[in-house]
């Protein structure tokens, strides 16, 4: 099957009309050595067969519907408001392109323009662009306007970063002269000590996540005040679901606040498509990678969007465009516009405040296991590093939780080989209290 | 004003989602939380039912031209048709609810899916090997970058130039540029194609690479690429391919096969899956063998029948996403070339080529199209002969958002004088290509005739001020009593935000 709607007798038409004999001479341009006659792929299936094979493979994963999961790490499993469904599945949302023809696409740009007033608003920032891909390249974006603005090459990120946003990080200043500088953690959080000693006048930014990858929230005003005492920037990663409750990056003066937004009305969907949130002050606007979308006015004076500034931007600017992004993730920042609406100031603030309460509620009872123990003593948000006494080994209690049904917290000895014996569990509002009870219970009845 | 904001329809108290009953005790933040860390009000969002929600979006989504309601003929974004069962699978639990970090015993199914849509664009494009981990076209090429620039560098070779024909994507030299690499272009010939001599003029030992798009951005096969490809490698040098314009190649000839080294493919042009209003899409790069070692990890790998996630990593540019790129979107990819398999992806890219030279061979004689005699996927029109009846390319596309039409690409690639840029898909009927060539038959009429109304006039709003819009920046919503302290405005950014008024095209 395919989806072309012409008939063969209508395309013999076409080709008639445009005066070829056949399709090949189409192709005169191309070398005849290059003409293929066959492709080694299966052949097509009908819509049942396609149904039949595919739910075959998704089946052959375990889904968390199936599976209770603390898991969380960077993904986070949240409620979706069936109407966000709903909507953002019509057609006229899923299937245009970016908004160029502002008079054919002024749905479009208004939503993108109530998105950007969210996540300032969200943010605590000033302006918002109309997304990244994710997280970690909004990080990695984040930190190249940076060094634009500070013309500087160096730059120091913290220890307690996720990995993968400094991996990506990583990728993006391959090949260049940037010095990349880690800030270690002490106690869970990054050490300030440590950030003033590193902090220079050639430091382009400081790269912080709150709260940080060991869930722990950061000192974030102190980070700041470090940052700011030489001229660099700060660029803070952060977690939308957790500024229903934590104090927002424009309150403790981030420069640039960057974040994984897939969890503001998206499937988790093995953590992509995820939606980059990239949001700055007034002062760094003219810098901002990627599509802005503005109010303006039509010839008749009546309020109208469009796609602005797009002097910045690669089809314009060619090499001298401030990101080369062109595609961004506009489906999911229509879906996080339809999320935050539904939820309004109060829902937001009761969203974070469910999760906080739930993880600090399963935080004590799995501490009350005597091999349990809290890595830190410190602030946290819906997510909390365990420690797991010395002499056991954590990779066997958690494959005996496995094969009992569980996705339980994300071993860290990978990602810090000096934390071997911690684990990091994540317990949002999808998890209910029976289920934090029996993950308690099964804790204490494991043999360690 | 046509529709309020939803921040307009917002009424104090009113909420659009209920949470449950909290189930565990209620905790008092401010005595577990340090005072520093406590947000001190609630972000302001709108206060507002979900039917308010329901009724303000499905409003503004009529607003949209889109590929379910409108012919889209955007040059170079191949607005195909994006099929609904492709929704319908990702939408399944086993790939929507499914956590990155889960242990691979429980993902197989998902592990299955990437190993097999590597395979398959493989076949589909000569390449020996993908990853699928980038998020879009952009973020492809600048993997792309990264392999050239990593590649080189394990040879102990300096190379610091990469060459990009005049009538390239702005991506192309944009990502370059993020690499340090100086750009270079190479001057299209009179046939639009590659200058053979500029080529040459330009290649020594410090090329990287040759950034190629093909077809081109005009809707030409370089029907010297193996020519191309061969020169390049002959001074030590990649090609990169711009896969684009992917589409007009399905089942027609292979990259890989015309010895290109590197190529990335957007899933949201050519495998059908939706453009989102700007995404997200999906990227994947293929390489040739000699390159696979340099692709971003993990990698998914296979060991006595159990898939994997593969981070060995000696010669890998690392990682490009957060997780594994946009999974989603691969779902949806997969799906499409099930279902079209060998003879559907074939007829697919035949019927692409023969709706494009169908519009063409009607259009000419109103609308020449000044390079190339047959065309490939899309051809590039130019609307200067209603110049002189003062109608545009600019006035043209918007006429055809009146005749129900989204507007080709304009001004797009610059060496065409007017561009239109045309590009149709397969999955459109003869039926509205004939409606399509019908309006822009009448567009040319009323020009000549002096009729032309200032278009657009049956759109939700009339010509938008760009201009304005860029002077005077107003990129969130306020409250009408408070204001935010704006830039004043330049004469420097009136005077480029002018130009953009009539060159504003692309993809």
């Amino acid at each position: 099957m395919d989806y072309v709607s012409n008939t063969d007798a209508q395309l013999k038409e076409m080709l008639d009309t445009i005066g070829v004999k056949d399709f090949d001479a189409l192709l005169q341009s191309v070398p005849q050595s290059l003409h293929l006659k066959d492709l080694a792929i299966p052949p097509g299936l009908s819509e049942s067969e396609l149904l039949e094979a595919t739910r075959k493979l998704a089946e052959q994963n375990k889904n968390l519907l199936q599976v209770p999961s603390f898991l969380g790490a960077g993904a986070y499993v949240h409620q979706i408001p069936t109407a966000v469904d709903a909507i953002a599945c019509r057609g006229e949302w899923l299937t245009p392109y970016t908004p160029y023809q502002a008079e054919a696409s002024q749905g479009i740009l208004q939503s993108i323009y109530e998105f950007q007033t969210m996540v300032c608003e969200l943010m605590g920032m000033e302006v918002s662009n109309a997304s990244v891909y994710d997280g970690a390249s909004a990080a990695a974006e984040g930190v190249l306007l940076a060094m634009r603005h500070t013309n500087r090459q160096r730059i120091l990120i913290s220890e307690a970063v996720h990995p993968h946003t400094r991996q990506v990080l990583a990728t993006y200043l391959r090949g260049g002269s940037t010095i990349i500088q880690e800030i270690p953690t002490v106690n869970g959080v990054t050490d300030v000590e440590a950030l003033e000693k590193a902090i220079s006048d050639d430091v382009a930014c400081v790269l912080m996540q709150q709260p940080n990858v060991f869930g722990v929230l950061e000192p974030a005003e102190s980070i700041s005040e470090i940052t700011h005492r030489s001229g660099g920037l700060l660029v803070s990663s952060v977690y939308p679901t957790s500024l229903g409750l934590i104090d927002p990056p424009g309150s403790y003066g981030a420069d640039i606040a960057v974040a994984e937004g897939r969890c503001l009305g998206s499937p988790v969907a093995l953590g992509g498509p995820g939606l980059g949130l990239f949001a700055t002050t007034q002062k760094l606007l003219r810098r901002i990678p990627g599509r802005l979308v503005g109010a303006t006015v039509d010839k008749q004076g009546n309020r109208a969007f469009t796609l602005t500034l797009q002097t910045r931007e690669q089809h314009i600017r060619r090499e001298k465009a401030t990101s080369n992004i062109c595609t961004n993730q506009g489906w999911l920042a229509l879906r996080a516009t339809l999320f935050m609406s539904m939820l309004g100031p109060k829902g937001f603030q009761e969203w974070a405040y469910q999760n906080f309460a739930k993880a600090h509620y399963a935080f004590d009872a799995f501490t009350k296991i005597p091999w349990i123990k809290p890595a830190f003593e410190q602030d946290f948000f819906n997510e909390f590093t365990l420690t797991y006494d010395k002499g056991i080994d954590p990779h066997k209690v958690h494959q005996q939780l496995i094969e009992q049904g569980w996705a339980p917290g994300h071993l860290l000895s990978e990602w810090f080989p000096t934390h071997p014996q911690s684990s990091l569990w994540c317990v949002t509002e999808t998890i209910s209290k029976e289920t934090i009870d029996r993950m308690a219970e099964t804790l204490k009845g494991l043999s360690v | 004003m046509k529709d309020r904001l939803i921040y307009e329809r917002s009424v104090k108290g009113r909420v659009g989602y209920a949470w449950p009953t909290l189930d565990v005790p209620r905790i008092e933040p401010k005595e577990i939380l340090s005072k520093t860390h406590i947000r001190a009000e609630a972000p302001k969002l709108p206060e507002v039912s979900e039917f308010d929600v329901v009724r303000h979006f499905t409003r503004l989504s009529q607003d949209n031209f889109s590929v379910d309601t409108n012919f889209y003929p955007l040059g170079s974004c191949t607005m195909k048709y994006n099929p609904k069962v492709n929704e319908k699978v990702a939408a399944m639990d086993g790939f929507a609810q499914i956590h990155p970090l889960q242990p691979e015993q429980h993902l197989q199914g998902i592990l299955q899916l990437h190993w097999e849509l590597e395979q398959l664009l493989s076949e589909i494009t000569g390449m020996a090997a993908y990853t699928l981990q980038p998020s879009a076209g952009a973020q492809g090429e600048l993997a792309g970058i990264k392999i050239i620039l990593s590649y080189f560098q394990c040879k102990n070779e300096k190379r610091s130039t990469i060459l990009i024909p005049d009538s390239a994507h702005g991506t192309n030299p944009a990502t370059a540029a993020l690499s340090q690499f100086k750009v270079v272009e190479v001057k299209s010939g009179a046939d639009g194609l590659v200058d053979l001599a500029d080529l040459k003029s330009k290649l020594n030992e410090d090329v990287a690479a040759l950034m190629l798009t093909n077809p081109n951005t005009l809707g030409l096969f370089e029907k010297d690429i193996l020519t191309i490809t061969k020169l390049l490698h002959e001074v030590g040098a990649l090609v990169y391919m711009d896969g684009a314009n992917m589409n007009a190649l399905l089942g027609n000839a292979r990259p890989g096969d015309m010895q290109v080294d590197i190529m990335h493919l957007n899933l949201h042009k050519t495998f059908s899956t939706p453009h989102g209003g700007g995404g997200p899409g999906a990227g994947p790069v293929g390489v040739a063998k000699h390159l696979e070692d340099f692709l971003p990890v993990p990698r998914v790998r296979k060991k006595d029948g159990q898939l994997f996630w593969d981070y060995r990593a000696e010669h890998s540019i690392g990682r490009l996403h957060g997780f594994y790129g946009n999974v989603g979107v691969l779902v949806r990819a997969y799906t499409y070339i099930r279902f079209l398999g060998n003879t559907g992806i074939m007829r697919a890219g035949k019927t692409a080529l023969i709706n494009a030279n169908y519009i063409k061979k009607k259009l000419e004689h109103l609308y020449p199209v000044p390079y190339g005699d047959l065309c490939m996927h899309e051809f590039v029109a130019s609307a200067k002969s209603l110049k002189q009846y003062g109608v545009t390319a600019q006035d043209v596309a918007k006429r055809l958002l009146d005749f129900g039409f989204y507007a080709p690409t304009v001004y797009f690639p610059l060496i065409v004088e007017e561009a239109l840029m045309i590009e149709p898909t397969e999955t459109e009927s003869k039926e509205s290509l004939d409606a399509f060539i019908d309006a822009m038959l009448a567009i040319a009429e009323e020009a000549k005739a002096g009729l032309a109304p200032e278009a657009p006039q049956n759109m939700p709003v009339q010509r938008v001020d760009e201009v304005r819009a860029a002077r005077e920046p107003n990129l969130r919503w306020l409250p009408p009593a408070s204001s935010l302290p704006t830039e004043p405005p330049t004469q420097a950014l009136g005077q480029s935000s002018m130009r953009m008024d009539s060159s504003s095209q692309t993809f």
